[in-house]
């Protein structure tokens, strides 16, 4: 497909990156020529310098013959309008990035207005991965399927937990929880296990389960910490607002606490919210920190806008506490950030983001008996996890799993039928209308279902 | 430096130009030159195995980088060269390596200079071959390999960059691959209807093809001994038709293709060419009615025809001659060593200066005019409506630096050979500029084959040098290219 992306920010330049090595024909849209030229040469993409509001640069960047057209400059404004023109111009699918909170409640208004397809907004996708962790301190990571009542979660495997030294076709013997592993990280290898993979300590193991099931698991498992009663967060932008409106919205009152350097940022949030305790001060002096309390917290959130005080701040309250950490990273790639850092969960909104929009892209590429339901990107992008909705027989539907020729790492990981998590032993088959989730090693580039097939 | 990547298309280099060699040696075979087709096999050969042997390899890293792109198309071009010679001089038609050399490299670089006086005597099988490199050197062997060799990695603009003349080389569509076949594309559609438009002409077709190849890769070799005055006028108008054509931005037929025509019709660059095509055109046909034994006796039309013919030869760098140019005026004469450095346009198959070039360094030099009046002016050189950024324009006038030392030191080299100054400073021009002929000794009814073989070797450097705009090679004799630590 051709696809046009205005803005050659971090998001920008993470999504024509994707897209491009997916195949499709990239064309970038910035203003800053140097940012334009540097990325269209060490990608294989075209690049437009300009402003990508401005109809005369979409027509040069080709927006009629555009498929998709993404709009994620700094400004939620300027994205709406990229998109506005380039629905009137040409025949594309538009997305949009709008991170202002102010639009929350106008969204769908906006969509339609606007004729928008999808509008992404990375500040509020980590956020709610951020309370997913909350809810499920244990995890490392957690994706959800199934809109949410699935998970997909990280754990890494304690030395003293009983399944050390069990192959995962006994494990069932060791724990009653219902779980499937499905991805093993241990050192810098990512293998997707098989039923004579021995667990040792130390490993990191992605399993799929249904929430309850994983919060069973992790106690079997001796990882379940007390549940999460306060949240210290530095940085009070947009994540953080959005992560006090999620947690505001749970029945269980959490304390929440905000260290915030700028005054104006500080009343938007004391504002919006009367029971979290917003300090004016900078977070990243240890002094600060200790004088709000740091040492009791539970959870603590690293949320400025700098990546390396994120990661610093994580390092020093690492020694100070034995709060669970969530470092956000923007500007790098987590898995550019060297492991053995005790960073605690790495998020990252562009990442988020830009996974989201792939899934987008695939979707619109991919055959219509399979609808694309989510995609991630996990162990540092060597593995993806997708979900498809299965809508239409075809030449998967109907068969065992044993009897169909699957590629080597590709494993059926979940089958989803009314509403039940079904194990995909090799007697299941795939049905019309069931969910099914798939685990891949990256380069085996599956686009669509039927990719898995030999 | 990613050595091994450099190596895997030099490797490919090495099996283009075995696969080119395929139908000038079935022409040799038909031709019946039982002394000239066995060396073509051994030659294909000597190219083949060692190519086959570096893509066997298969890479692991694929990072490529500017000075890769650089190094692989200086050392691509110089191998080309030195393969491509092997046919002349194995099967003994050109004796000496130097001179069969410098014919391969004036081929390849589009240039058109000869050291042969007797064209026909070298046979057909290599007339063909010798016509032929002109057509793989128009577009470039390395942008015939990005569009024929399916590669991952997206870096690989950094070679076409290297290719590829003019200031700023750009896209037509995202990929690399897809831009380098469309640029084949049209090429090649327009290589063909310049053959058949010839063929229809009158032309025999084995001569048709061969200066269709000429035309298009804007060479100069000729097949016949008479050279152009062999052909009849509706071929010689068509020829200098199809010149111009070759000389002009390949991006404004892009957009033809695509139906733009609005932005095709109004190139800066196209303008300011054709502009100086027209204005020297009227120019030289005075300078042609003046000369006796030429358009003294012929008249105006007959004027005007071969100066237009003499003028597109030498603005596309394309090199063909009818009239003995030689014999004009000398401001006459002056105009057409002017011209010659001016050159085509960037991203064309013709070489020379580039026409895009002097128009960014005459606007340059308005500014600053501008500037001497008002000294805290602020103002945009454009081109094409649209604001030239600051890197381009000092690599044009680095470029112009560059231009005029390698200019001088050549010619300073070549007089030790002892000709008059017409005959140095022209013989230059015309190799620097991938011209052909010069002026006095090089002139139209003369060639090269009378300087010793360090002149030839020196211009055999100017013309890879001038084709290749000069970086690339220069970067091969910096110590920084080739040394780790830097």
């Amino acid at each position: 497909m051709n696809i046009i992306i205005i803005g050659c920010g971090k998001i920008g330049a993470s999504l024509a990156e994707q897209l491009n090595s997916e195949g499709h024909n990239i064309t970038i849209v910035d203003r800053n020529e140097k940012a334009v030229s540097s990325l269209a040469l060490s990608l294989d993409i075209i690049g437009v310098t300009g402003n990508g509001a401005m109809l005369d640069v979409q027509k040069e960047a080709g927006v009629e013959t555009a498929d998709i057209l993404i709009a994620v400059t700094g400004s939620d404004e300027v994205n709406m309008l990229c998109c506005l023109i380039a629905k009137k111009e040409g025949h594309c699918y538009t997305v949009a990035r709008i991170r202002n909170a102010e639009y929350e409640n106008e969204i769908e208004y906006l969509k339609q207005e606007l004729g928008l397809s999808y509008v992404i907004n990375p500040e509020k996708m980590c956020a709610r991965e951020i309370v997913r962790l909350l809810r499920f301190p244990s995890a490392l990571e957690i994706e959800s399927f199934y809109r949410g009542r699935i998970d997909m979660v990280k754990m890494k495997i304690s030395p003293d937990s009983p399944v050390v030294n069990t192959a995962l076709k006994d494990l069932t013997r060791k724990v009653s929880a219902k779980v499937l592993i499905c991805i093993l990280e241990r050192g810098k290898e990512v293998v997707i296990p098989s039923g004579n993979t021995v667990l040792e300590a130390g490993d990191q193991i992605s399993f799929i389960a249904k929430p309850a099931e994983s919060l069973a698991f992790a106690r079997e498992c001796k990882l379940e910490k007390l549940p999460v009663n306060s949240v210290f967060m530095v940085g009070g932008g947009k994540i953080a607002y959005y992560v006090a409106e999620l947690l505001e919205t749970l029945k269980k009152k959490i304390s929440m606490k905000v260290v915030e350097i700028n005054p104006a940022t500080c009343n938007i949030i004391a504002d919006r919210f009367p029971n979290v305790i917003v300090i004016n001060a900078d977070g990243s002096k240890k002094s600060t920190l200790i004088e709000e309390g740091v040492a009791n917290t539970d959870f603590f959130l690293s949320l400025t806008g700098i990546d390396e005080e994120n990661i610093i701040l994580g390092l020093v309250v690492d020694e100070l506490t034995d709060a669970r950490l969530i470092t956000k990273v923007n500007h790098m790639n987590p898995a550019e950030i060297p492991s053995g850092l005790s960073l605690g969960s790495i998020v990252c909104p562009n990442l988020i983001a830009s996974n989201a929009i792939v899934r987008f892209a695939r979707g619109l590429a991919g055959s219509h008996d399979f609808n694309i339901e989510a995609l991630y990107k996990v162990a540092g992008g060597r593995v993806e996890a997708q979900e498809y909705e299965i809508n239409s027989e075809s030449v998967i539907t109907g068969i065992p799993l044993k009897d169909l020729k699957t590629k080597s790492g590709v494993l059926v990981a979940a089958i989803i039928r009314d509403h039940q998590l079904i194990r995909p032993d090799g007697a299941a088959e795939m049905r019309v209308g069931d969910h099914v989730v798939i685990v891949t090693l990256a380069d085996r580039k599956i686009r669509d279902l039927v990719d898995i097939l030999e | 430096m990613n050595k091994k990547i450099v190596v895997y298309f030099l490797g490919w280099v090495l099996l283009i130009e075995a696969a080119s060699m395929i139908v000038p040696c079935i022409i040799s075979v038909i031709a019946g030159e039982n002394d000239v087709w066995p060396w073509f096999l051994l030659s294909m050969g000597i190219s083949a195995v060692p190519g086959v042997l570096l893509i066997r390899k298969k890479l692991r890293s694929g990072h490529f980088f500017a000075k890769e792109g650089f190094v692989l198309t200086a050392l691509g071009w110089l191998i080309l060269s030195l393969v491509g010679a092997l046919p002349f001089f194995l099967s003994g038609r050109i004796p000496n390596y130097v001179d069969a050399l410098f014919e391969t490299a004036s081929g390849f670089t589009t240039t058109g200079s000869s050291i042969l006086s007797e064209v026909e005597a070298i046979g057909k099988g290599l007339l063909f071959w010798r016509s032929f490199t002109h057509w793989i050197g128009g577009m470039g062997v390395l942008v015939l390999i990005l569009a024929i060799v399916p590669q991952g990695g997206g870096d690989k603009m950094q070679i076409m960059k290297a290719e590829s003349p003019g200031p700023s080389v750009s896209k037509l569509v995202p990929r690399v691959r897809e831009t380098a076949l469309i640029l084949y594309l049209i090429y090649f559609g327009m290589t063909t209807l310049a053959i058949l438009s010839y063929f229809a002409s009158g032309m025999p077709i084995f001569d048709a093809i061969c200066i269709g190849f000429g035309t298009a890769g804007t060479g100069g070799f000729t097949v016949r001994n008479e050279g152009m005055l062999h052909y009849n006028t509706v071929s010689q108008v068509l020829i200098t038709v199809w010149m111009i054509l070759f000389g002009v931005n390949f991006n404004a037929y892009y957009l033809m293709v695509r139906k733009k025509w609005k932005e095709a019709f109004t190139i800066e660059e196209v303008f300011v060419y054709v502009g100086i095509i027209v204005v020297s055109t009227l120019l030289l046909t005075i300078g042609v009615m003046l000369t006796p034994g030429q358009g003294k006796e012929g008249g105006f039309f007959y004027s005007l025809h071969h100066a237009s013919f003499t003028l597109a030869s030498i603005i596309s760098t394309t090199g063909f001659s009818t009239l003995d140019f030689h014999q004009w005026p000398e401001y006459a004469r002056t105009i057409l060593v002017m011209v010659m450095c001016i050159g085509a346009c960037a991203g064309s198959t013709g070489g020379g200066f580039k026409v895009s070039r002097v128009i960014l360094l005459f606007k340059e030099a308005k500014n600053e005019l501008h500037l001497l009046v008002h000294p805290n002016a602020v103002r945009a050189v454009k081109l094409n409506r649209k604001t030239v950024d600051a890197q381009t324009l000092r690599s044009v006038n680095h470029y112009l630096i560059l231009y005029v030392a390698i200019f001088a030191f050549s010619v300073l080299l070549v007089s030790i050979d002892g000709f008059d100054f017409t005959t140095n400073f022209s013989s230059v021009a015309a190799t620097l500029n991938n011209i052909g002929p010069g002026l006095s000794i090089v002139g139209p009814t003369g060639n090269y084959s009378g300087f010793s073989i360090f002149s030839k070797l020196v211009l055999t450097f100017d013309m890879i040098a001038g084709r290749l705009e000069l970086l690339p090679l220069l970067l091969l004799f910096s110590r920084k290219t080739w040394s780790k630590h830097y």
